[in-house]
């Protein structure tokens, strides 16, 4: 059988006092894009750092394609690619010419032709030759998944990337990251405080609450879980009283 | 260590020059002022002195060149880890596929770039100024500045390093490492002067170089044992610094320090 695309077992990462991710485990099957989806500060963009191998779990396994990230990170990274709202690409290069730098680090093949398709398909293939530093910030957050989806990744982390979007391109995103699954075979981890998107791109969401994962299912099965009307109350739910909700919720589903 | 991925680091850094050419005069600048400054200053003194003038002054034209590849080698190194932090690249960087070897070997390739850039300079200059000709040191010359540009590469990487794990507050500590052992690196005067301290000079790699290059201005001869000393205490500072980065960079993934830098 063919493992899935990402497992993380037991993933648990410790700041002093704080424990940001809490012995999480979940799996992407090929093919699937699973909502990571919590609170402010409930550990989502540690556990995706984690993924990266920018963070070094305090305990816990990270595998990718079936090997351990830990083992052969490099080798692993080049079918993978990621974008987040917390960074850019260096503002004082061109538009191409970032792209150009990141396509060869990632070995793009074909590289011209596919930065005019990235770009393409973001929309943004008039700000080519433009200054990175000078967009906006919708604009750098098209850049940045332009740089995300170079190399056709295997696996793709999210982290928001439609913050800062407006409602149109927000729209035109969620698209493409359905096309770079259905299309050019991507496996993504996304996390996004839209419950819209969420609802629209997500085969299934995991629950996260300070560290800790509340609720893995397919959007439906969590409004079943919770008896909620919409994704977004559920999470105001279990942003506002965590464990405690999610334990009532866990026994009327069980009666 | 793969070749594709230090040039496409290589190349982000040159876009850099070419697309903001003002850029060029920070790398320009400094250097020029400085031989001017000591250049001007030992013709000067020559004029007052005349036939007395001890000749070992205009070493200093050669001093002023030779200390300048150390410092932008090591420059080179330090600002190729802070461009990405000023432009919040840091994370891309690290998540993309390269190897701390990789990443190491394009700091020194735009080290020797820039070392390269302004030590020529500095050689025309000088020649065409103050008729000094950097190339009497002839054979010596060669492994003098690769010697120069090896312990430039050790200072930076552990200015990157001291950055990486102190965070953007060591910025400044890292632009002054150089200055830190400028006075005991026998540049501008022998190891003697420095009497009880000579013994700090004699475990950098740079003051044998600088030893070596004035002997070989006054007898025309290649001091190929200060070389030879100072490669081998370049070959122990450069494993030492190298050990130290992937500390630090395993720190630094330890501790999230790579995250921080990318929301600061
Ligand atoms: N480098 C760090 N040092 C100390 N604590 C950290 C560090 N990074 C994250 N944390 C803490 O870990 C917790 C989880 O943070 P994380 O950024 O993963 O949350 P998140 O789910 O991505 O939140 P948001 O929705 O706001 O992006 C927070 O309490 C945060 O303060
Ligand atoms: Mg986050």
């Amino acid at each position: 059988m063919e493992p899935p695309v990402l497992r993380v077992s037991k993933l648990t990462k410790t700041f002093g006092e704080v424990n940001s991710v809490d012995g999480v485990s979940f799996a992407i099957k090929k093919g699937e894009i699973l909502g990571l989806l919590g609170a402010n500060g409930a550990g989502k963009t540690t556990a995706i750092n984690m993924v990266l191998g920018i963070i070094t779990p305090t305990a816990g396994r990270v595998e990718v394609f079936g090997e351990d990230l830990h083992a052969s990170r490099v080798e692993l990274l080049r079918r993978m690619n990621f974008c987040s709202t917390y960074t850019q690409l260096p503002g004082n290069l061109r538009v191409w010419q970032n792209l150009n730098v990141f396509g060869k680090l990632y070995r793009v093949r074909h590289l011209k032709e596919r930065i005019d398709q990235v770009l393409e398909m973001l929309e943004i293939s008039h700000l080519k030759n433009r200054v990175s530093g000078e967009l906006s910030a919708g604009e750098s957050t098209r850049l940045n998944l332009c740089k995300a989806l170079l190399n056709k990744p295997n696996l793709l982390l999210l982290d928001e990337p439609t913050a800062s979007l407006d409602p149109d391109i927000a729209d035109k995103v969620r698209k493409v990251v359905r096309r770079s699954r259905d299309d050019e075979g991507s496996t993504i981890l996304y996390t996004s405080h839209n419950m819209r998107d969420v609802e629209e791109v997500c085969d299934r969401v995991v629950f996260m609450h300070k560290g800790r994962i509340l609720f893995v299912g397919t959007p439906g099965e969590t409004l079943q879980h919770f008896k909620e009307e919409s994704l977004e109350e559920v999470f105001i739910r279990v942003a506002r009283s965590g464990e405690i909700e999610s334990d009532k919720a866990g026994k009327e589903a069980g009666e | 260590m793969n070749v594709v991925t230090v040039q496409a680091l290589v190349l982000r850094y040159l876009y850099l020059y070419t697309r903001t050419p003002i850029r060029l005069v920070e790398l320009l600048f400094w250097p020029l002022v400085h031989l001017l400054v000591w250049g001007y200053l030992t013709e000067f003194l020559k004029s007052h002195t005349g036939d007395a003038f001890p000749y070992e002054i205009t070493y200093l034209i050669g001093a002023v060149i030779l200390w300048d590849i150390l410092f932008r080698a090591q420059q080179g190194v330090a600002i190729f880890f802070l461009e990405d932090v000023w432009s919040r690249n840091l994370l891309n960087v690290f998540a993309a596929p390269v190897t701390n070897a990789d990443y190491l070997a394009a700091t020194y390739v735009v080290g020797f770039l820039r070392a390269a850039v302004t030590s020529t300079l500095l050689g025309v200059l000088s020649a065409l100024l103050y008729s000094f000709n950097i190339l009497q040191l002839n054979w010596g010359l060669l492994p003098s500045i690769f010697n120069l540009l090896v312990f430039g590469w050790g200072l930076g990487m552990i200015s990157t390093a001291l950055i990486v794990r102190w965070g953007p507050a060591a910025e400044t500590l890292a632009w002054a490492v150089p200055f830190f052992i400028q006075p005991f690196s026998a540049v501008f005067y022998p190891v003697d002067t420095l009497g009880k301290l000579a013994w700090i000079s004699k475990m950098l790699p740079c003051s044998y170089v600088f030893e070596g290059m004035r002997k070989t201005l006054k007898t025309g001869e290649v001091d190929w044992q200060s070389i030879g000393i100072a490669t081998g205490l370049n070959c122990v500072l450069l494993a030492l610094a190298g050990i130290l980065f992937i500390r630090v960079m395993n720190v630094a993934r330890e501790k999230a320090l790579l995250t921080k830098f990318a929301s600061q």
